[in-house]
Parts: C-alpha cells; structure tokens; sequence
C-alpha cells in the first residue's frame, strides 16, 4: 500500500489508500463466534470518507439497489455528523448496520464507484456500517413520525429482510401491520442462516425491536399454509397480503449415500448452531455435530458460512468442494479470503458423486470426479464437465450441502391460486411484487430465487409502496 | 406463543398425559397432525403428536413420554404452568377414505396419535380392527378411547401381564394365518415394530401405512433432519409426511438416523437427571 501512495503522488484525492478494517486476531476468530470485523474508529471513518470525490453523477448510486444518497452520506461523515449520515441512509435503507455487513459491494456500489478504476474504491460498505453502528450504540435511534391510523389492515408472512422492509415501510404509512414468521424468533436468514461472528443477532433483534416500537406486531410461531391460510388471513381482516417467505428448501444432490449419518444441509447445520445456539450445547439444548474432515460442498456464501462455522466448532479439517474454479464460486471474495485464512482447504473442479458408509451408518468418505470447464452455459459461467475415468475417494466423517436451495411449497398447497412459475417460485410483478390472487403481493428470494439481502429489502420497499396504493382506494 | 397447561395426569411410568391451552391449533388440528414445541426460551424444538382437541375449549391433548431432557422439562410442569412457545399444526393430515377392513396397530405412546386417525377411519365407514401393545400392563395407554372406536380390539404385552404374551406382530400372525383379511393398515409406534409389521404385511399385499418419529429441527421443510429415503426418493417427513407408506420406507436407514445425537442427548439428560435430584432434595 506504501508503494501505492507513492506511485499516486500526481493523483492528489488518491493518496489517502483505502481504510483497512480492523479484524480479530486470526488466532482468536478460529475458536469464537463473535464478530470477525471489528469497525472503523470515527478517524478511521473520516479518513476514508475523505477519499470520495463528491462526483456530480455519483456511478456509485447507480450500483446500489436501494439508490442511497452515497455522497450525501459521506459528505456528513467528512463533517463528523455521523448521526445525520445514518439518516440520511435509513431514508433509502432501513436496515444499514446489516447491510454494511452482509451486502456484495464488490458487486455493487464500490464495483461502480469511480475510485475503482484506476484504484481502489471508496469503502462504501463499511462506512454505511460505521454510521448506523454509531447511531444505535449512542441509542441515537429515533421512531419515525407516524401518520395518524388509516384503518387498513397488512399481513406480511416471513420476517426476513424483505418482509421486515415491508412491514417497516407501511407502518411508517400508518397503516397497522402483522408479521407471522414460522419459527420462533423473527429475522430469516439473517438469524437462522448468517453466523453471529458475520452479523451479530442482537443487531438484527434491534432492528425488530425498531420494527415494535413503530406498532408492527410480529407473531412468531405461526405458519401461514397451516396454522391459517392466505384466505383465512383475509377473513380476519387484513386487507392485503405481503409473502415473502424465502426460498428455504434445501437441495440434495440426490446421489447414492446422501441419507447416511453425517450428512447435513447448510440450512441444519447453520440452524442448530445459529438459531438453536448449538455452539452453546450443553448449556443450550440443540446438540450439532461436528467431524473431524468436513467437506463443505458448493461455494457461495452459505458454504463459506458453513466452513468457516466448522473451524470454529474444532474440526481439524475443513474442505470446500466445488465443481467450477475460484473465479466462479458465487461467495464473496472476502469471504473466501477469510476462508482461507482461517484455514479452509478449497478444492476446485471437483465433484462428488455417491457417499460410502460404514457399517454404523456413517458417511466416513465420498467418491468423487475431477471437471473441467467446457462451454458456457445459460448462466454464462462455463460449465463443469466430468473428466472420464478420474474418480477417487476422499475420506471425510461429515458432509454439508451448500449447493442452492428451492421453494418451498407449503404455503401455496392451501393457496393454489398464487400462480408460480416454471421453478416454483412465485409469478410476481417485478415492479409491484402483485400476484395473481388479488390484494396479494411477494417480494424477496421466494420470487427471484436466492438472491441477496438488499435485493430483498427492494422488493419489500416496492411491495409496501404497492400494497399502499391498492389498499387505499379498495372500497 | 406459550401454551398453559390445564391438566396434567400420569398414564404410565414416564409418560404424562397434558391438556394445553392453544385455540389456534386446537382449531386447524385434523387427525395425523402434530406440533412442536419448546420447554423455555433456549430450548430445544421436540414434535410431538396431537391425539386429541377440544375446538370450542380451545384444549389440545399431547402425551409426552420422558426418553430425554426436553421430554424430562416437559413431564416436570406442572398445572398452571406455561411451555415457552408452541407452533402448529404441522404435517400432512392423514388421508382418509373407506378402505373396508382396517387394521389399527398401536405400540406403547404410538397408541396416543394413533387415537384420533382411528376415529376418523371408523367415522368414514371403515370396520377398524386394533392391536394395542405395550411393554406391561401399565403400558398400554388409551385402551378406553380405542374400544370407543374399534370393533375388535386385541391387547398384547411383552411379559404378558396384560392380554396376550408377545407383540403386536405376533398377534398380527396370527389373524393373519387365521385367513382373516384386511384391506388397509396402519401402525405408529417405535421404529422397529412398525418395520417389522411392513415386513409382515407385505407378502399379503395389505396398504400400510406407518406415522414415522424421525428427528426434526424446524418442522417447516428448511433443514432436512427429518429425512428418509422412501422409495428411491428422499422425503422430508415433516412436510411430506408423516405418513408414509411403510412398504416403501428405509427403516434401517431411519433407525441409523435416530441415533445420529445419541452421545449428546445422553449427556444433556444425566445433568438434567443430577439437577432434578438436586431440586427434589431442596
Ligand atoms: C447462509 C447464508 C448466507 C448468506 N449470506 C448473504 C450475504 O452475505 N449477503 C447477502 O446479501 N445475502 C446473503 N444471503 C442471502 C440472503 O440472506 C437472502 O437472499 C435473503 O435473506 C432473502 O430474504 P427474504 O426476506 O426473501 O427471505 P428469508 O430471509 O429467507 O426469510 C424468510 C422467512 O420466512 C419464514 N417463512 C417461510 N415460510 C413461512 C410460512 N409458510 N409462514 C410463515 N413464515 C414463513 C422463514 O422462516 C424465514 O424466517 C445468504 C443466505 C444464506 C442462507
Ligand atoms: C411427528 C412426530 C411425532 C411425535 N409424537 C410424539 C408423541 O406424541 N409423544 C412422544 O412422547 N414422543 C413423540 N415423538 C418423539 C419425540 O419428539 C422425541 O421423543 C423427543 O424429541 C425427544 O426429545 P428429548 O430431548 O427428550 O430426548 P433426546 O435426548 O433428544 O432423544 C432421546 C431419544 O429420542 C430420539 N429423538 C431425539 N430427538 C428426536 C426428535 N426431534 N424427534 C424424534 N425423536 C427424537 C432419539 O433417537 C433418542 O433415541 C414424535 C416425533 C415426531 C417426529
Ligand atoms: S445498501 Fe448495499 S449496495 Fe447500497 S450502498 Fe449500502 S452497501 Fe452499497
Ligand atoms: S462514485 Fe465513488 S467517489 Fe464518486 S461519489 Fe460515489 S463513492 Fe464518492
Ligand atoms: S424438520 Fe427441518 S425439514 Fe423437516
């Protein structure tokens, strides 16, 4: 970095280099759940907001979903107002301590900010951060004004970021809102699937608790499609509907094996020790298991998650195997870099194909094949071909699936009238969330797949604006 | 939601019977359902079977046998006492029609959700013969309620303390080399009576269906610790489920499963175990 400050003496805005951030020892992160990322000190963060170039047409707004005033808020972290900068954020962006953390920037917001041309871009990301750290731990957090009560009456079924945005956005508009959330602790994901040591809980309880005290009722322990239906949430008076429900079914690779003991999905491994506070046991009561050579198969964020957790519950290896190469794996690029520094194995261009057992019904290896890549395909990644005759056997105790996940159906067996599409998904407007049923609307990865948590939160935000429109002018 | 418990009554050694108060579920409840719950707030998520409601009290019925620490918490409360949060009805109800000649096979706490399935098989139209089983007399549970909706019912115990010395598969064995015949069966009980009652009734091309206990997290159809492989499919009980036709179903495979915690589960039930004993002697 010195070598950069002095290559860039010409370019005056660029000699401040980009603001590292503050991490936990290596040593202590591989033992504990909290935070990786330890935050930029106020300097740190005025320091790197100095580095923006306040450009006239900010690309950086162009590459985030939301359109944040990116400049506007930096702008007053260069002043010191560090609480007006997270307003200003949460007029676009009601959950910035969450996404600060967990949003793709590298894809996003940094990937078009201007900086990251020739150098390297302003670190949007951890400001936003920053900002909304600062303001919840000075309890500078504000209620919004609410709007005199309008008498309508919103479901939203799911607590993930899409249905939290949503339910956010229509209080704010004074109408009364209920979220029902099928686990017993609100939040998706972002509780059951995202570490502690990525995204601490307690900021996300804080997020609801914000949720609360603008008047949302959030009923946990209720699943829509059983414990009542769409209809029924129609019937006990609520005037409109928001599904955003996730895409939470796990896939398999439905290969010889997959049923043997010590074979997980992310979804339960993450659960039991997120959620169910697994990491705890015996002190909580949900045990996890853990093996001694793990193999984590896919390479997204959620196998990154699930490798970097099994460091962390002692395993003495942890493998990620992926079918394609480095450059395709889907995670984000720090959180491979983390990955490995914490000492995940990658294995790329690999693949399993049938678990073996032992007599106790136990996976203790899997045979796999080496690919390589062919043409491309619909995805435009090229696509991993096997290798004819390259078989060999890796011997692991515990194999976890982070291949994708799919809808899941439960809702609409007793709601055959929300249309889906070819994957099972739901059929919604892009612009509205609208579904075929009327006064029903859907947002988040239940309509677009797995996707990511501000993509999510978009939808919410469009749904609310929709839900408002229809509810208003319905006699 | 919590659930305060009405009643609470013992109906063999380490198996409680609880009347909770839950209005939804007692509600939406059809027969073959279940719900889960949790003991207090980092507890563990158990499913338990719902062989009864009461829709205008708004009472569910659960019977919970002790084989670990969530189920030890759960048969310690008391009367008036609250279960942190309950979350229900999950699963597919059972599908029922007139199949003619039913077979009903109960074994010990398997005869609780077998209960209200029976009622709705009699009320379809269907002549419902019952083998109840248990390790002892005091085992078999419910023998009231299964006359109340049975036209035969036959009563078996391992050590013959109570009807016919044996299993229930044993007495199955016999109706059957008697030349009785039956046109559909269903069994709930542990894991190993009902594989054994499938291996019996298959040869005789008798439909049977089984009500499997697989280990479960969400209940929801997120996490997959609920499954088997049924056919050459694998299933997710709780969402598929958790009837299945038992012809299909890996027992051996299921059974292998269940025992996936063992280590754990009986480390967390003897501290409970010493805490219990250290709470009684205060
Ligand atoms: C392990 C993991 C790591 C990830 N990491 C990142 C990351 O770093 N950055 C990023 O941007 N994205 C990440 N993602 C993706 C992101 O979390 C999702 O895209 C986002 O959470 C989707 O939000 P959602 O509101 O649509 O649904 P979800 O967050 O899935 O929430 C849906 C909620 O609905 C509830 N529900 C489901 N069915 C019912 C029903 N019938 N009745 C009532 N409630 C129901 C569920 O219990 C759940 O709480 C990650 C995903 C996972 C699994
Ligand atoms: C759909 C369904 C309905 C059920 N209905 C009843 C019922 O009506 N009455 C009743 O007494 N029991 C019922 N069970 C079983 C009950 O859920 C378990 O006994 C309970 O979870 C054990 O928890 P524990 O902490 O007390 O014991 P643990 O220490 O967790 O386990 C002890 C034993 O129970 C088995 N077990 C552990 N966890 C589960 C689990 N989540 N599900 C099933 N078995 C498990 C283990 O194999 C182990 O052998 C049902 C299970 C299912 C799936
Ligand atoms: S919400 Fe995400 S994409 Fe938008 S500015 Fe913040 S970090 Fe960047
Ligand atoms: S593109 Fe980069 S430099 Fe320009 S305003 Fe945005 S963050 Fe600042
Ligand atoms: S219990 Fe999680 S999918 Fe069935």
């Amino acid at each position: 970095m010195m070598a950069e400050q002095q290559k860039g003496k010409k370019e005056k805005k660029e000699k401040i280099p980009r603001q590292p951030m503050p991490q936990r020892p290596l040593e202590e992160r591989r033992t504990t759940f909290k935070e990786v990322p330890l935050g930029y000190s106020p300097e740190q963060a005025i320091l790197e907001a100095s580095r923006c170039i306040m450009c006239t047409k900010p690309k950086c707004v162009e590459g985030c979903p939301v359109e944040i005033d990116i400049p506007g808020f930096i702008q007053l972290i260069k002043e010191g107002k560090f609480i007006e900068a997270a307003r200003k954020i949460k007029e676009q962006n009601s959950l910035p301590a969450i996404c600060g953390r967990v949003c793709p920037q590298e894809d996003q917001c940094e990937k078009t900010c201007v900086l990251g041309i020739k150098g390297e871009p302003v670190a949007i990301g951890r400001l936003e951060r920053f900002v909304a750290d600062y303001e919840r731990e000075h309890s500078a957090v504000t209620k919004p004004e609410i709007p005199p009560p309008t008498g309508k009456k919103v479901a939203i079924v799911g607590s993930g970021p899409a249905g939290l945005t949503c339910a956010g956005e229509l209080a704010k508009m004074g109408h009364q809102v209920t979220i029902f959330e099928a686990l017993h602790l609100p939040g998706g994901v972002l509780v059951y699937g995202i570490p502690e040591f990525r995204l601490p809980k307690d900021i996300v309880a804080a997020e609801i608790d914000y949720l609360k005290s603008m008047g949302v009722e959030v009923k946990t322990n209720h699943v829509i499609g059983l414990t009542f239906t769409v209809d029924e949430l129609f019937d006990m008076g609520y005037d409109a509907v928001f599904i955003g429900i996730g895409a939470g079914l796990p896939r398999f690779l439905n290969i010889p094996g997959e049923n043997l003991c010590g074979i997980f999905s992310a979804n339960e491994f993450l659960t039991r020790v997120n959620l169910m506070k697994a990491y705890e046991f015996p002190r909580s009561d949900t045990p996890a298991f853990i093996g001694n050579k793990v193999a984590v198969l896919g390479a997204g964020n959620t196998a990154m998650d699930a490798a970097r957790t099994s460091i962390r519950l002692g395993a003495r290896e942890v493998h990620i195997v992926y079918r394609r190469t480095r450059k395709e794996a889907p995670a984000r690029i720090e959180e491979l870099e983390r990955g490995e520094e914490e000492g995940v194995i990658f294995n790329w261009l690999m693949a399993p194909v049938r678990f073996i057992g032992d007599e106790r019904g136990w996976v203790k290896a899997m045979e796999c094949i080496r690919m390589e890549l062919g043409e491309p395909d619909e995805s435009g990644r090229r696509r991993p071909v096997p290798i004819k005759g390259s078989e060999f056997i890796m011997e692991v105790d515990m194999v976890i699936h982070a291949i994708g996940t799919n809808a899941n159906r439960l809702l609409f067996q007793k709601a055959p009238d929300i249309k889906l599409n070819k994957w099972g998904y739901i059929d919604a407007d892009p612009e509205t969330g609208a579904t075929s049923k009327p006064g029903v609307y859907a947002g988040g990865d239940i309509v677009t797949g797995s996707a990511t948590v501000i993509l999510a939160m978009g939808a919410g935000k469009k749904s609310a604006r929709a839900i408002h429109e229809y509810i208003m002018n319905k006699k | 939601m919590g659930a305060r418990i009405l009643y609470k009554e013992e109906l063999a050694p380490k198996v409680m019977k609880f009347i909770i108060e839950s209005p939804t579920i007692a509600r939406q409840t059809k027969p073959g359902q279940f719900l889960i719950l949790r003991v207090h707030k980092d507890g563990e998520r158990i499913p338990l079977s719902i062989p009864a409601t009461d829709p205008e009290k708004g009472t569910v019925m659960l019977v919970s046998q002790e084989v670990g620490k969530t189920t030890a918490m759960l048969n310690d409360l008391e009367v008036g006492d609250e279960i942190y949060d309950v979350v229900g009805p999950l699963g597919r109800p059972t599908h029922i029609e007139k199949f003619g000649t039913t077979l009903a096979i109960g074994g010990g706490v398997g005869i609780a959700p077998l209960y209200p399935i029976v009622k709705e098989l009699k009320k379809a139209g269907n002549y419902v013969v019952s083998i109840l089983g248990g390790r002892s007399k005091e085992f078999v549970i419910m023998e009231n309620e299964m006359r109340s909706v049975s036209d035969k019912v036959f009563i078996c115990t391992d050590d013959g303390s109570y009807g016919e010395k044996g299993f229930v598969s044993h007495v199955l064995q016999h109706l059957l080399k008697d030349g009785r015949e039956f046109d559909f069966c269903i069994t709930i009980g542990p894991p190993i009576m009902m594989k054994v009652i499938c291996d019996i009734t298959r040869p005789y091309g008798i439909k049977t269906y089984v009500s499997l206990n697989t280990i479960m997290v969400d209940g929801t159809g997120m996490c997959g610790a609920c499954r088997v492989s049924v056919g050459d499919k694998t299933k997710f009980v709780c969402v598929d489920g958790p009837e299945f036709d038992g012809h299909q179903v890996n027992f051996d495979e299921m059974m292998k499963r269940l025992a996936m915690y063992r280590k754990q589960e009986e480390l967390a039930y003897k501290a409970y175990l010493e805490k219990r004993k250290e709470m009684s002697r205060h």
